[in-house]
């Protein structure tokens, strides 16, 4: 045989062939994970008054095309109205949560990684095996914990009287920036783990020699080492922590503290039927964050999800 | 590669062992100087936290599974029983025939006996029809989930222009939240607007009513699942794939075996192990999608053909005040979690990977 072996399908269609089809099935399913952002965005640019939903996916252009309703940005008022209350919440809530589990999670990570005795692997599990927890499995206790046993209610009583911008509601966001922190503490320290078993060991084999302790060489080395993986851990902690729906209704049920996510289950809805322009808004609104920091570190994002 | 510092702790054990065990002092200073000691103010806060939250938590909620607790005042731990295991899962004969003559599935509640625990007046039901709708969605989600990543990762692998932008489209889904997802699903398949319906009554259909339609509902919420986290799969495939030397995709090709028959046989089985983690992650999805049945139907309700037991879970705890029941199955959730994490922890620590 001189030539190689066509296969089967060569054989079948030509390799140009094959080529486009390839090129056509991956923009159809670009399409499909597309169009329902597309089609909300279209809507939500559209004026409610004018809005008949006969062609939710194209953009508003009455005057020029029948049917597709007037171009206005009266939902995104609206849904700002809505939502701005728990906007201001979530980002109360999501920054120092990000930030507290993602320095204790390079801490443990640090630490476990150092450690020489049996139980390290135990412990390491122990992490590791936070992180599979449906969350349901210690909602009741963590009602009852934030609730009954910790007096951070009336903690908050006082210092509300004393400082300007604290009120009252907001112990309900210091147990959820707490219990935030601790669930998401397993998964930044699997993920500081993996880094840090990368790192060359030399480096720190030589700063030992010259002394330094076990704080300086976190603190010289790995922390600065770190910052990549930082930017990882940061991203995906907050997008975990601003889509959250589940630990704010149960810590904080109801009121003034209610997060972005609550808000936005019940908005849009009325006797009078369902507002979509004004709902989609919403949904985009809530999103924003999530889909900017998408868009600028969608690399970071897939290391922090594949790892 | 071994951390250096492992090794300098490893000879500091072993210097201790030779100091004569009377000798407290030199004892107590080489146990300050071990690393784990040294270390432990960087693992140990850390550690109590996740300890305290994750794993009192748990402890706690399995003690108030056993309790009466329905909200009233502090919960009596004086009397613990396993009533509520028994109400939960009354009548597994009659939910087996249930759903073996395919009785409506797991929906008719009508032959098993709902259950009046001594606690209460009202009567609960046991969660077969719940169970058997989380383990549905389970199974159908994930396997859907992985095929689906599995072929765009194959198909994104070919050396395609433009390859990161696909990527990352085909990933956005991900970085939504269930709440929103869900907003954007119940549009789409809203009988009168919905894209969705559009596109069927372009088939020249009736619009179908989706969300609320009893034999639908499950499979609705499955696809927009599959929508949001597909992605995921294809990445952590797509990673796999990259892994596998290519002398085997070449291998397989100079063997003349054409390109499907190449991957089943060739490249297919390499992926084992990013199946079963993907898998894992996928699955537990799965058991959280509360967020997203929460946000579909507008609160505590949706339905009994689309109640999975992480809804039943908190719809029994926070809307019925029945608190020891949403205890009780908390721990089934969390047995059924662990049932699947606990062998593959065990398969990593195994293969070193911890």
């Amino acid at each position: 045989m001189s030539f190689p072996p066509a296969t089967e399908e060569d054989r079948l269609v030509g390799p140009r062939v094959r080529k486009v089809a390839l090129y056509i099935v991956l923009s159809g399913m670009v399409l499909f994970y597309l169009i329902p952002i597309e089609t909300g965005l279209m809507t939500a640019i559209t004026s409610p008054e004018s809005y008949t939903g006969q062609t939710p996916f194209l953009p508003p252009l009455e005057p020029l095309v029948p049917g597709t309703g007037e171009f206005s940005l009266e939902a995104w008022g609206g849904a700002l109205d809505g939502l701005s209350g728990g906007l201001v919440n979530s980002l109360v809530l999501v920054v120092p949560a990000t930030v507290l589990s993602g320095l204790l999670g390079s801490m443990a990570a640090y630490g476990l990684t150092t450690v020489d005795w049996r139980g390290q692997v135990g412990i390491y599990v122990l992490f590791i095996a936070g992180i599979f927890i449906p969350y349901q499995a210690v909602l009741v206790p963590l009602t009852q914990f934030w609730y009954n046993v910790v007096p951070l209610r009336t903690a908050f009583v006082p210092l509300a009287e004393l400082l300007p911008l604290v009120r009252e509601y907001h112990w309900k966001l210091v147990a959820l920036i707490i219990t935030h922190t601790a669930y998401g503490l397993p998964i930044c320290t699997l993920l500081f783990r993996a880094h840090y078993k990368k790192l060359s060991g030399e480096m720190i084999e030589a700063a030992r020699l010259d002394g330094a302790s076990v704080t300086t060489i976190y603190r010289r080395i790995i922390l600065p080492l770190s910052i990549p993986m930082f930017a990882v851990v940061f991203i995906y902690q907050f997008t975990q922590i601003w889509n959250d729906l589940l630990f704010a209704l149960t810590i904080i049920q109801f009121g003034d503290a209610s997060v972005v996510t609550m808000d936005l289950v019940g908005i849009g809805v009325s006797q009078s039927g369902t507002n979509f322009p004004l709902r989609m808004a919403a949904a985009l609104l809530a999103a924003l964050p999530t889909l900017v920091v998408y868009v600028l570190f969608g690399d970071k994002f897939a290391e922090g999800v594949a790892t | 590669m071994r951390n250096p510092l492992d090794r300098s702790g490893r000879r500091r054990s072993g210097e201790e062992e030779t100091h004569p065990a009377g000798d407290r002092t030199t004892g107590w200073r080489s146990l300050l100087r071990r690393d784990s000691v040294r270390s432990a103010p960087f693992w140990l806060p850390p550690f109590l936290l996740v300890g305290l939250f994750v794993y009192g938590g748990i402890a706690w909620n399995v003690l108030l599974s056993l309790t009466d607790f329905s909200g009233l005042g502090t919960p009596d731990y004086g009397s613990l029983d396993l009533e509520n295991y028994r109400a939960a899962f009354a009548d597994p004969l009659q939910a087996m025939v249930n759903y073996l003559a395919g009785v409506s599935g797991w929906v008719t509640s009508g032959s098993i006996e709902p259950q009046t625990p001594s606690w209460s007046d009202l009567t609960i039901d046991p969660v077969w029809n719940s169970l058997g709708n989380t383990v549905l969605l389970m199974v159908g989600f994930s396997v859907a989930c992985l095929a689906l990543g599995l072929v765009l990762a194959i198909l994104v692998d070919r050396g395609v222009r433009f390859e990161d932008t696909f990527r990352t489209i085909y990933l956005l889904p991900m970085s939504l939240s269930f709440v929103v997802t869900a907003k954007f699903w119940l549009f789409m398949y809203n009988p009168e607007t919905g894209l969705v319906n559009l596109g069927i009554q372009a088939l020249g259909f009736g619009p179908v009513r989706i969300v609320q339609n009893p034999e639908l509902k499950l499979g609705a919420v499955a696809f927009a699942l599959i929508w949001q986290f597909s992605g995921y799969a294809m990445i952590v495939y797509l990673a796999a794939l990259r892994s596998i030397p290519t002398s085997h995709f070449e291998a397989a090709r100079v063997d003349g075996a054409s390109t499907v028959r190449m991957y089943w046989r060739v490249i297919v089985p390499q992926l084992r192990t990013a199946t079963v983690s993907a898998l894992v992650v996928i699955t537990v999805f799965a058991l959280k999608a509360f967020d997203f049945l929460f946000s579909m139907y507008g609160g505590y309700q949706p339905g009994p053909s689309a109640d999975i037991l992480a809804t039943r879970m908190v719809r029994e705890a926070y809307a019925n005040q029945n608190w020891a029941y949403g205890s009780t199955i908390a721990v089934v959730l969390f047995v059924m979690a662990l049932c699947i994490v606990a062998p593959y922890i065990y398969s990593q620590y195994q293969r070193g990977e911890l």
